[in-house]
């Protein structure tokens, strides 16, 4: 073979690389724990500190783990969705109140409504740390055995709930 | 899909021209302080632009050295800070990439290349120095 | 009125552009004197009509026009007068505008100056470069157009980014894209020389002053740029190997290599397909860059903020042009082989050395720079490669280089007798070990074997450089004085080896302090006292700003007054660090300040930085070494 074509194959093999790399969104991190056991958490709740929450409570159904704030734009944004969800009883919804002031947070769900089973109250954002949380709002779908399946990163609305979770959530049912 | 991400990342507020400080020394052990400035250079801001968590002003990459903090100072060697780092956030939030697995052809790749463009070096000088060096009998390059 | 005239002379342009391509090339291969000619007309007139375009955006920001969507996005009525000049490039579609007349403005002198080159091969010549102009044009036209309307129009604009608030935005991508987009000349050269088929040493020749030209802006392109993030970002650091920053340091490498072999090419009809490859690798290198840094593939602060269907056009013109090149490559390159040689130890093994190396360096920057993509396409995840790998990985080629950096100017072409040559050399050798010892041990009071190496391998540089010139300066009459290209090449060395000392030392020796501080409360960093004497609050013409005043002393005498501020812009509301720095000529005192941390207690960051205007120092007399090579005499006669 001509050695001349080298440099031209070279570019022929990368030009698809990069084009493939246009696709992906390069600020989305991938979770670390999509197919294990979701990270060990035990948190005093956000409306009761003598209450904790933990990973225990996540297992037997399956369930959502949101991570929320009250400095957050896009959780406000996602929060009337989350009602929705909410109302639609389709599935229970726990929280971990990530970097946040108590009573910021419990006036928030004063006037929004609560969504939520239970809200852990992480101050200090150790726990947002072992889940891997990059910002909020995120939102993880943990299966029956507390495992991880799916990671969202970014407000749920109902667009994104049909395409992303609506389906994995009925896998799971068969 | 971006947008999205972008809202969540603007909801946090941060700008990479403020950087971050810590509130003082780490440790007093000058040993410990230089190997804390160290890992934290090292560490990748999982928020920010390409920044580390030692020039990172947003509040994970302070969480993020608290951690690195109370890590060294439980004995955690480098090695296992990197461990609870990747766990948590991927191969992705460690600047210097590590020495196995996937990562491993980047550190051998510059001494491999090294040895392969000495190798065609000797070669083509050997091949020179085989021809005759006066010039005056050259014919133009001209491709006919 | 004024935006829509803006957005006609673009269409204008893009037309005359495509005539431009098209008829000069078949003019030049059916040797049709008519056709060849309309190459200079349709050059003068792109030009002309670009910076017509350029023109009425630079006037939209003047006037505050904030109907212009671009103008609104990144200016702001109260953006000081010099800054909204500048704004005109801030942004994607406006530095697209400006990369455009850059080009057309490289494509007019090339029309101008190149008389001597015979006219075939010179409207190929321009013919390419319309060729890249007319991508340009429709990519702006198509996908960035800077004059689109926003209607209704904003009563004040978003404001520039606090960022870009500074004299360096006005100097930095300038220079940068003359440099940038100067190696579409010699691209052009390589395609023209083997779509027509003659490939001579005179190829060689005429391509290598606008090759020169072309490294030396980008040499200061990158230097400016460099220094700007060191004073403006407040880091201290002037290098991060971000993906950007490598985008425009692979093209300088290459472009090192380029102007090298080019020497061998024109002296002695050697590594001709070398050069053509790398004549098409720096601009694909250019392209490259410019790809990865507008098209969002990438997350860097430097990027331009943008959207993949943008991403997706250049990377089909950069496809296009790129493998059209290399497909001429390899039908041209497997007859140009030549049957000269030389010795082991010759200019040539020298000059062929440098290339390796720096082909190496560049392919380990593009390596790091590429491959997180490429791994997390091949679905390894996302990895991210940082200044811990780069540092490591750039070393290995470059200190060779560095060491092998003074030999190959004293080295003879063809054969070079070894005995005068050791005679010559052995002393500056051995006086370099030495200082390369002594110096750190003398100023600093340290010594490790990578800082002899450094310090070593820049003194030796510096002294080799000198060789040529100080001798020329003593000779006797009737010796030949020192031509002005070797002058300039002595001259560009030794800026090398200033940058090496000015690297070496800081990164050796640079301390950094961050320390929680009262105003009244002194700080000692590397001999030097910093007390705080106060924070107050200041007012600036769009910002406001926290100001920390800080003495600064060594043994009791007053050094200096250094003012670091944190302002907070008006508009955008962010928080900017500005570092108050005290710089000398063989250190900066670097002082940054942080958040409040309670009442009246501050977190201050304090750098002490030996010799780092070295390295903005040995960048600018490399860039000027360029210059005077290119004022050579054979150069200067051809231009007339």
């Amino acid at each position: 073979m001509n050695k001349y074509l080298l440099p031209l194959i070279a570019v022929v093999i990368l030009i698809p690389i990069l084009i493939l790399g246009l696709r992906s969104d390069p600020r989305e991190l991938p979770s670390q724990y999509i197919g294990k056991p979701a990270p060990e958490f035990d948190l005093p709740t956000l409306k009761d500190p003598e209450k904790r929450v933990s990973t225990a409570n996540l297992r037997g159904e399956v369930s959502l783990v949101n991570i929320w704030a009250t400095w957050c734009a896009g959780c406000r944004a996602e929060h009337d969705f989350l009602m929705q969800l909410n109302r639609e009883q389709v599935i229970p919804i726990y929280a971990i109140n990530w970097r946040d002031n108590r009573p910021g947070a419990l006036d928030w769900l004063a006037q929004l409504g609560d969504p939520y089973v239970a809200s852990g109250f992480d101050e200090d954002g150790r726990v947002g740390i072992d889940w891997g949380v990059y910002g909020a709002p995120e939102t993880f779908l943990v299966n029956a055995e507390g495992y991880v399946l799916f990671r969202y990163p970014g407000p749920l609305n109902r667009a994104v709930w049909d395409h992303e979770f609506a389906p994995r959530i009925a896998e799971l049912k068969k | 899909m971006s947008k999205r991400v972008l809202v969540v990342i603007t909801s946090l507020l941060f700008t990479f021209s403020a950087f971050a400080i810590d509130t003082g020394k780490a440790f007093d052990d000058p040993e410990m302080q230089a190997r804390y400035e160290r890992l934290i250079a090292e560490t990748r801001c999982v928020t920010c632009q390409n920044q580390s968590i030692k020039d990172s002003n947003a509040f994970i990459a302070a969480d993020l050295r608290r951690e690195i903090q109370r890590l060294m100072s439980e004995g955690k060697s480098d090695a296992e800070v990197a461990e609870f780092l990747v766990t948590r956030y991927g191969d992705f939030v460690l600047y210097r990439p590590r020495m196995s697995g996937k990562t491993m052809f980047l550190w051998i790749a510059p001494f491999a290349f090294i040895l392969f463009a000495v190798f065609a070096l000797v070669r083509v000088v050997r091949h020179r120095m085989a021809l005759p060096i006066d010039d005056e009998a050259e014919v133009d390059g001209e491709i006919r | 009125m004024i935006p829509e005239i803006g957005h006609f002379a673009l269409i204008l342009a893009l037309s005359l552009a495509v005539c431009q391509s098209v008829l000069p090339m078949i003019g030049a291969q059916r040797n049709d004197a008519a056709l060849m000619s309309i190459a200079r007309t349709a050059a003068y007139g792109q030009f002309l009509f670009v910076a017509i375009s350029f023109a009425c955006l630079t006037w939209a920001f003047a006037h505050d026009d904030f109907s212009v969507l671009y103008v609104a996005n990144h200016s702001q009525l109260s953006l000081p007068a010099g800054y909204k000049i500048s704004a005109v490039w801030s942004a994607h579609e406006g530095s697209l505008l400006m990369w455009i007349l850059i080009l057309a403005a490289w494509t007019m002198a090339v029309a101008r100056f190149t008389s001597e080159v015979p006219d075939i091969l010179r409207s190929r010549v321009i013919g390419v470069l319309g060729f890249l102009s007319v991508g340009f044009l429709l990519f702006a036209l198509l996908t960035s157009n800077p004059f689109e309307r926003l209607i209704p129009a904003a009563l004040d604009g978003a404001d520039l980014n606090p960022l870009l608030q500074d004299p360096g935005l006005a100097i930095h991508p300038p220079l940068l894209y003359i440099g940038y987009v100067g190696f579409s000349v010699a691209f052009a050269f390589a395609i023209a020389a083997m779509i027509g088929g003659d490939l001579d040493q005179n190829w060689a020749r005429w391509t290598r002053p606008w090759t020169v030209v072309a490294w030396l802006f980008l040499t200061l392109g990158i230097a400016l740029g460099s220094w700007w993030a060191y004073y403006e970002l407040g880091w201290g650091g002037w290098w991060f190997w971000d993906a950007v920053e490598n985008a425009s340091f692979m093209p300088w490498l290459i472009g090192t290599a380029l102007i090298h072999s080019l020497a061998v090419t024109e002296r002695r009809g050697l590594f001709k397909s070398w050069t053509l490859l790398l004549s098409i690798s720096a601009f694909s290198l250019s392209l490259l860059g410019t790809f990865l840094v507008r098209s969002g593939i990438i997350v860097s602060v430097h990027a331009f903020a943008t959207d993949p269907t943008r991403g997706f056009f250049i990377l089909g013109f950069l496809g296009v042009v790129v493998i059209g090149a290399l497909a001429l490559y390899a039908w041209r390159a497997p007859s140009l082989d030549s049957n000269v040689g030389f010795s082991l130890l010759s200019r040539e093994t020298f000059l062929l050395l440098n290339n390796v190396l720096l082909v190496v360096a560049t392919i380990l920057v593009l390596m790091g720079t590429l491959a997180p993509l490429v791994v997390e396409m091949l679905n390894g995840g996302k990895i991210s490669i940082g200044p811990p790998w780069f540092e490591v990985a750039f070393m290995v080629p470059m200190i060779p280089l560095v060491l092998l950096l003074g030999l190959g100017m004293h080295t003879a072409w063809r054969k070079q007798s070894k005995d005068p040559w050791i005679r010559l050399l052995r002393t500056p050798v051995i006086v370099a070990v030495i200082i390369g010892i002594v110096l750190p041990l003398m100023f600093y009071g340290r010594v490790s074997l990578l800082l002899v190496v450094g310090c070593a391998a820049a003194a030796w540089i510096v002294i080799s450089s000198l060789i040529q010139p100080i001798r020329s300066w003593r000779r006797k009459q009737g010796a030949t004085a020192i031509t002005r290209s070797a002058l300039g090449m002595s001259i560009a060395h030794l800026g090398m080896g200033l940058f090496v000392i000015g690297v070496t030392i800081v990164s050796a020796f640079g301390v950094e302090s961050d320390r929680a501080m009262r105003p009244g409360e002194t700080l000692e960093v590397a001999g030097f006292a910093f007390e705080l004497r106060e924070v107050r609050d200041v007012q600036g013409p769009n910002y406001t700003a926290i100001e920390g005043v800080v003495e600064v002393r060594r043994d009791g005498e007053f050094i200096a007054m250094v003012r670091p501020q944190k302002r907070q812009y008006l508009v955008q509301k962010n928080w900017m660090t500005e570092a108050g720095i005290h710089p000398t000529w063989n250190k900066d005192l670097f002082i940054a300040l942080g958040d409040q941390l309670g009442n009246d207690t501050w977190s201050v960051r304090i750098q002490y930085k030996p010799m780092i205007s070295f390295i903005w120092i040995g960048c600018f007399i490399m860039a000027l070494g360029g210059l005077v090579t290119v004022s050579d005499r054979r150069y200067r006669k051809s231009a007339s």
